[in-house]
């Protein structure tokens, strides 16, 4: 793989990157948060991934964006758990209604 | 093959911004399971075929059958698209972000360890890296404590407020 398509998948990394962030700053839905969350995961794992293939060390960098993977999955059921108990505590999932931890 | 390169990150990049965009939360949760199946395609040319399988199934089958699962507990709900921050200072949080991104990029700033001949993946996972495994198996079992919440949520109060699809 030529530099050029490795400076694609770094352009790549950074889109998403700004993507999520920007995401996560507007979105004022739980589950849609938990979403944009995912989202952001993303680029840290293309990123491990990348930053492995650019330095010859592919395990090394695979076996980091596994533990990514694992615990963006865990944060994702966790997060959504609490979205759904949040749902029935108070009756909505929106973040400006949620402005108090008693139900 | 570049085009091809291209190609998938315009894809990722789209897929990303519909997700985010998208008012549907059931929309949103599948554009999701497209960007984990394009950026599973992206880490697979990198040379990654292991994560790029555990990507697939993880993040573009788990994950949404999750999502899916718990958009019908909550119901479709409809929220006020405004933010709670402005956005000119979303746009300048993200230049912080991103200007914090490159610093490390300057040189010096981080020193790499020199290379050296790699051991295998199961090396790494089952000798280097055993802390790491052992805090995967934790969060599994935190994982499937959240599992159990969302399952034991099966009988919501259909009577609140907000619900639009009753």
């Amino acid at each position: 793989m030529n530099i050029s398509a490795l400076n694609v998948f770094l352009i790549l990394v950074v889109c998403l990157f700004t993507i999520g962030i920007y995401g996560l700053l507007i979105t004022r839905n739980l589950i849609k948060m938990i979403v944009v969350l995912q989202i952001l995961v993303k680029p840290a794992i293309l990123a491990f991934v990348l930053a492995g293939h650019l330095r010859g060390q592919h395990n090394l960098g695979q076996s980091l964006a596994l533990t990514v993977i694992v615990a963006d999955t865990i944060v994702a059921v966790l997060g959504l758990s609490l979205a759904v108990q949040v749902r029935k505590h108070f009756g909505t999932l929106d973040l400006k209604h949620l402005n108090t931890l008693r139900r | 093959m570049m085009v091809w390169y291209v190609l998938i990150a315009v894809g990722t990049i789209i897929c990303a911004i519909q997700a985010m965009r998208a008012v549907r939360l059931l929309t949103a949760a599948l554009w999701l399971a497209g960007t984990s199946a394009l950026v599973s395609v992206a880490i697979y040319l990198l040379g990654a075929p292991e994560v790029a399988a555990v990507e697939l199934s993880v993040g573009a089958g788990l994950v949404t059958v999750l999502f899916v699962f718990a958009i019908n507990l909550t119901g479709k709900e409809a929220v006020d698209e405004r933010s709670l921050i402005p956005k000119p200072l979303a746009w300048v949080l993200i230049a912080v972000a991103i200007g914090c991104l490159a610093f490390l990029l300057l040189p010096g700033v981080i020193t790499l360890p020199s290379e050296e001949v790699e051991p295998s993946l199961r090396d790494i996972l089952w000798g280097t890296r055993r802390l790491d495994l052992w805090l995967q198996i934790v969060m599994i079992f935190s994982g499937v404590l959240g599992v159990l919440g969302l399952l034991g949520t099966s009988q919501v109060d259909l009577s609140f407020p907000g619900r639009e699809d009753e």
